[in-house]
C-alpha cells in the first residue's frame, strides 16, 4: 500500500481508497454503485437527501457522501434494510411533488426518475398532504422553475453559491414549508440572477428547466456533439445537444474545457443564431445597386477579376483585408497566406485591437 | 496570458486593472470570486466604474478613464520607496531598473491621486502593500489597459510591476491579458497580421521571406509591413487602397468614428465581405460570400491561455453556403496557385511546418490533451507558464514609461468623459448574439450608464432618452442612472447599431500598436427639450 492509503471491504471486497475520501468516493472510485441526489462532485457535501446511505461494521447507518473511510472498514452498500430505507425516502419524495414525466424536460434525464425505475416505486396514491409550491416559468428568459417537482436537494443552491459565486437560491421556510428562494423571495427573473445555468445543469429533476428546450426533443432523441464557445477567449468547451430534426436545443458546459463544465449566459444561450432565418444563404452580387443572389463561380469569379485587375494596376498595395478572430486557426492562417503568397502584400489584419 | 485559468487557486491576490470580468470572461469572473469570497484571497480593483468585482475588493480604486499608467507608476512608488520589491529577481532576472526607479519617484500617491482623480492617496498605499505583500499575484487586464492611446506603455507598465514583484515566470503570477474573442489569441498567432507572419515571424526580415516563400512555394513576398485596420481605412479614402475583404468582421460597428469608416468604405472601389448574416458592413459590399457559422465547422481555435482547442460540426450547414477555408481557397486556386487542401487539417498540418510554437500540436493530441503553445516537438508536454527560470528575450526589460493623457480631454462644450465596453448579455457588434433569441430578450437595446449626481445635474431620469455627442457624431440613446461610473464619466456598450457608440469614439491611435482610444473621449449629454 502506498502513503496515504486506506484498505476497506465494500461489499465483501477488499479495496483501497485515499485517505481524507468519503466512503462514496472510494465506492465510485473502484467502480462501485451507490445512489446519490443531493450529491455532486462539483460542490461541497451536503448529506440531505439520505439516499446514499450505507450500512457501516455491520451495526451503523450513514450517508457514504459525508462519511470518511477508516481503515478496516466494513462497507455494505446495499442490503435488504437499506433498499427499504432508500424505497422509503423516495415514496415520500415522490409524495410530497407533483412529478408528471409526462410533460417534464428532465424525462429520460431524471436521478429521480431512475433511482425510481432502479428502486420499483410508483407514486402512492394516497392523500398525502401536500404544500403547493411555486411555479414560474416567465418571469426569467432563460430559467423555468417547477418546485413541485423540486427534492430540496440544495445542488442549485449550492451551485449558484459555489460555482457561479452569486448566492441567488437560497432555502426559505422550515419542515413541510421548505422552499426554495431566489434573493429575497423575488421571482428569479427578477432576482440577481446572471442567466449561466449552472443550477438547471446540476438539477437532478425537472425542476429547473432551460426555456427553450421543452417540446423540441426528449433526453433520448438528442445528439451530443462537442465544441468551443464562439464568443469569449475563455474558449469554454460546451456539449451542443441537437434533435433528430438536426435543431439545436441546448447547451451543457463540458468538463474537460477550461471551464471545468461551468458557462455563462452567452455560451447557454447564445447559439441559435446559427440556425436563425437572417443567415445568409446563397453569394451576392450588387447589381443595379442591389445585393442579388448568384453563383458561386460568378461571385468567386469577380472577385478574382477585380483583385487580378487591382494588383495589376495600382499594384498589391490596394488591396486590403480584414481576417476575423471569430474563425479558426486555419482559416485566418489561409487568409494571411492568401494575401502574402497570392496578392503579394503584406495587408492583413484583425480586430485585436477592437 | 502568461499563465494558465488552472492557475487561478494557486494566486494568492489579484489585481485587477481594466477588466469588468465577471460580465466580459464569466467564467474566469467566477473563478477569481470563488478564491476572493470563499477562500479569502486578497483583490485590488482599478476601475473608472464600480464593476460588481469592485464590490468584493480588498481595495477599490476608481480611477479616471485613461490614467492607468499613473496608478501603476504609484504602486511602484510606494513598493521602492518602503523596499517591498523582489531585489533578487530583479538583480538576477531583470535589467533597466535604474530607469524605472528614476521614473517612479515622482510618483508619489499624492501627486497619482490629483491625476486619477482619487479622494484619498493612502489607499493607494494600502493597496500597493497588500499587492507587495501576498505572493504570488496575479494581474489580471483586458482592454480598459490597451485601448487608449498608451495602450502599449500601459501593457509595459502591468509588465513593469509584476517585473519588480518577482510575480512572472512562476505559477499563480503572470500578467494575464483576457482575450476578448474566442480566436483573437490564434488569429495573431497565424500571423493574421500587417507586420509578422505566423508565430509573430517578422515581415521585414529577408530569412523569414525566404522561409516563407520555399514553404509556400511563392515568390516575391513583400518585405515591406502592411496597414492595419484603421491605417488602411485613411488609405482607402486617400485613394491608396481600392480593394477590401472582410472576412468575418463587422468593422461599421467595430471600429471607432463610425462616419469616418463608412466614408472609407464609400470611397473603396470594390468590397467583399464573408460572413454569416448581412451585417451593418456587408450592406456597402459588392460581393457577399456565405460562410459557416461556428457550429458547422471544423478547425482549431486558441484561447486566452494559449490552449489549442479542437472545434467541431455539431450541425449541417444552411443554404449553399461553403466552407470558408474553401471560399479562400477557390480565390487562390482561380488566381493560379494551385493549393490543395481536403479537410482543415491538411492546413493545420501546413501550419505546424511554418509556425515553431505549434509544431508538436496535433488534431489527435488537442483531443486528449490540455495542450498549450509554446509546444515545439510532439514529445513536448505544452507551456503552463512563460518566462520559467528566464524570460524569452532572456532579461526582463523594466522601462520607465510616463503617463501621458488621453488624446482628447474635457472642456466646457464636451465636459464628460465617455468610455466604451461589452455587456454580459451580449458580444461585439451583436451579430451573433442579437441574432440569439434569448440575449436578445433580455438587453434587447442599448443604454448610456449615468451616475445619479451627473443625471442631477442633467436633469435626466432612468429611461429617459437624451442625445450623446462628441465632436465626431451624435446618438440617442436611454439613460440608465447606475452608481457604477465614476462622477463626470459616462459609459456606452457597442453592441447597438440603433444607438451606435462608435459614431462617438475618437479614431486616435496608439502609435506602437495602433490600437484605437475607444475608452476615453469627450461628449456632451443633453435633455432633449420635449
Amino acid at each position: 500500500m502506498g502513503n496515504g492509503n486506506i484498505t476497506l471491504t465494500i461489499n465483501g471486497e477488499e479495496v483501497t481508497a485515499q485517505k481524507g475520501q468519503t466512503i462514496l468516493e472510494a465506492a465510485r472510485g473502484n467502480g462501485i454503485f451507490i445512489p446519490t441526489l443531493c450529491y455532486h462532485q462539483k460542490i461541497s457535501k451536503t448529506g440531505a437527501c439520505r439516499i446514499c446511505v450505507v450500512k457501516i461494521n455491520d451495526r451503523m447507518i450513514k450517508t457514504s457522501c459525508t462519511e470518511p473511510v477508516t481503515e478496516g472498514m466494513k462497507v455494505e452498500t446495499e442490503d435488504e434494510e437499506i433498499v427499504e430505507i432508500r424505497k422509503g425516502i423516495l415514496e415520500l419524495l415522490l409524495a410530497e411533488g407533483d412529478h408528471n414525466c409526462l410533460y417534464c424536460d428532465a424525462n429520460g434525464d431524471c436521478e429521480l426518475q431512475s433511482l425510481c425505475y432502479r428502486y420499483g416505486i410508483e407514486p402512492s396514491g394516497s392523500d398525502f398532504p401536500k404544500n403547493t409550491r411555486e411555479i414560474d416559468y416567465d418571469s426569467s428568459y432563460g430559467l423555468k422553475r417547477n418546485e413541485n417537482r423540486c427534492i430540496l436537494c440544495g445542488r442549485c443552491v449550492k451551485a449558484c453559491a459555489e460555482i457561479q459565486v452569486k448566492n441567488v437560491w437560497s432555502f426559505a421556510g422550515r419542515g413541510s414549508h421548505a422552499h426554495l428562494t431566489s434573493d429575497i423571495s423575488e421571482k428569479i427573473g427578477d432576482s440577481s440572477c446572471v442567466a449561466c445555468g449552472t443550477c438547471v445543469q446540476m438539477c437532478p429533476t425537472g425542476a429547473l428547466s432551460f426555456q427553450q428546450v421543452l417540446g423540441k426533443g426528449q433526453a433520448w432523441e438528442l445528439t451530443k456533439s462537442s465544441s468551443i464557445c464562439i464568443y469569449c477567449g475563455v474558449g469554454c468547451k460546451i456539449d451542443f445537444y441537437t434533435n433528430r430534426e438536426g435543431q439545436l436545443v441546448k447547451a451543457l458546459g463540458c468538463d474537460d474545457g477550461p471551464n471545468n463544465g461551468h458557462l455563462c449566459v452567452k455560451g447557454r444561450f447564445g447559439f441559435d443564431f446559427v440556425q436563425s432565418d437572417k443567415r445568409l444563404k446563397k453569394p451576392l452580387i450588387r447589381k443595379n445597386g442591389n445585393l442579388e443572389e448568384a453563383s458561386w463561380d460568378e461571385a468567386l469569379d469577380l472577385v478574382v477579376s477585380k483583385f487580378s485587375g487591382y494588383k495589376e494596376k495600382n499594384g498589391p498595395d490596394s488591396i486590403m483585408s480584414f481576417s476575423s478572430a471569430k474563425c479558426t486557426n486555419e482559416e485566418n492562417y489561409l487568409l494571411q497566406k492568401f494575401m502574402r503568397a497570392v496578392i503579394g502584400t503584406n495587408n492583413v489584419d484583425h480586430c485585436a485591437r477592437l | 496570458m502568461t499563465n494558465s485559468i488552472r492557475e487561478i487557486p494557486v494566486s494568492e491576490a489579484f489585481l485587477i486593472i481594466g477588466s469588468n470580468t465577471t460580465e466580459n470572461h464569466p467564467v474566469i469572473g467566477s473563478m477569481i470570486k470563488n478564491e476572493v469570497i470563499r477562500k479569502g484571497k486578497k483583490l485590488v480593483v482599478v476601475d473608472p466604474r464600480e464593476i460588481e468585482l469592485a464590490k468584493y475588493a480588498d481595495v477599490y480604486l476608481q480611477i479616471k478613464p485613461g490614467t492607468n499608467i499613473a496608478i501603476l507608476n504609484g504602486f511602484m512608488h510606494v513598493i521602492l520607496r518602503d523596499g517591498l520589491e523582489a531585489k533578487e529577481y530583479i538583480k538576477t532576472r531583470c535589467e533597466g531598473f535604474d530607469e524605472l526607479a528614476a521614473t517612479v519617484k515622482k510618483y508619489t500617491p499624492e501627486y497619482v491621486a490629483e491625476i486619477c482623480g482619487l479622494d484619498d492617496p493612502e489607499k493607494i498605499v494600502e493597496a500597493a502593500h497588500l499587492l507587495a505583500k501576498t505572493s504570488p499575484m496575479a494581474l489580471y487586464y483586458c482592454m480598459g489597459i490597451t485601448q487608449f492611446r498608451s495602450g502599449v506603455n500601459g501593457v509595459k507598465s502591468c509588465a513593469n510591476l509584476q517585473m519588480i514583484l518577482g510575480n512572472l515566470g512562476v505559477a499563480g503570477g503572470g500578467v494575464n491579458p483576457l482575450r476578448g474573442q474566442n480566436n483573437v489569441q490564434g488569429a495573431c498567432d497565424m500571423g493574421a497580421l500587417n507586420a509578422v507572419y505566423p508565430a509573430y515571424q517578422k515581415v521585414p526580415d529577408e530569412a523569414m521571406k525566404e522561409k516563407f516563400e520555399k514553404a509556400w512555394n511563392a515568390t516575391g513576398l513583400s518585405l515591406k509591413p502592411g496597414f492595419t485596420i484603421v491605417e488602411s481605412l485613411n488609405a482607402a479614402i486617400a485613394g491608396d487602397v481600392k480593394a477590401l475583404y472582410v472576412f468575418g468582421e463587422n468593422p461599421v460597428m467595430s471600429d471607432p468614428n463610425q462616419h469616418h469608416v463608412i466614408e472609407a468604405l464609400e470611397a473603396l472601389d470594390f468590397l467583399v465581405v464573408q460572413d454569416i448574416v448581412l451585417t451593418e458592413t456587408a450592406k456597402y459590399a459588392d460581393v457577399v460570400l456565405p460562410g459557416f457559422s461556428f457550429l458547422e465547422k471544423e478547425g482549431c481555435v486558441s484561447n486566452t491561455e494559449r490552449r489549442v482547442q479542437k472545434m467541431n460540426r455539431v450541425v449541417a450547414p444552411v443554404g449553399d453556403n461553403r466552407e470558408d477555408w474553401w471560399i479562400i481557397m477557390q480565390l487562390a486556386n482561380r488566381m493560379g496557385h494551385p493549393w490543395k487542401y481536403e479537410k482543415a487539417e491538411d492546413i493545420f498540418e501546413e501550419i505546424r511546418q511554418v509556425t515553431p510554437s505549434y509544431a508538436g500540436i496535433t488534431y489527435e493530441r488537442m483531443e486528449k490533451e490540455l495542450i498549450q503553445w509554446p509546444c515545439p516537438t510532439e514529445e513536448h508536454p505544452g507551456t503552463q507558464y512563460l518566462h520559467k527560470d528566464k524570460f524569452s528575450r532572456g532579461l526582463g526589460l523594466l522601462s520607465g514609461i510616463e503617463y501621458t493623457a488621453p488624446a482628447e480631454e474635457v472642456d466646457p462644450e464636451y465636459p464628460i468623459i465617455l468610455t466604451t465596453g461589452r455587456l454580459l448579455e451580449h458580444f461585439h457588434t451583436g451579430t451573433m448574439s442579437r441574432n440569439s433569441r434569448i440575449l436578445d430578450a433580455i438587453v434587447p437595446e442599448g443604454y448610456i450608464e449615468v451616475n445619479p449626481n451627473d443625471a442631477q445635474n442633467l436633469n435626466v431620469v432612468d429611461g429617459e432618452l437624451v442625445a450623446v455627442s462628441t465632436r465626431r457624431g451624435s446618438i440617442r440613446i436611454k439613460v440608465k442612472v447606475s452608481r457604477r461610473p465614476k462622477d463626470n464619466v459616462v459609459f456606452i456598450p457597442f453592441h447597438f447599431y440603433e444607438a451606435c457608440a462608435n459614431k462617438l469614439t475618437i479614431d486616435a491611435l496608439d502609435p506602437g500598436c495602433k490600437i484605437p482610444e475607444f475608452k476615453v473621449c469627450a461628449c456632451k449629454v443633453e435633455k432633449i427639450a420635449v
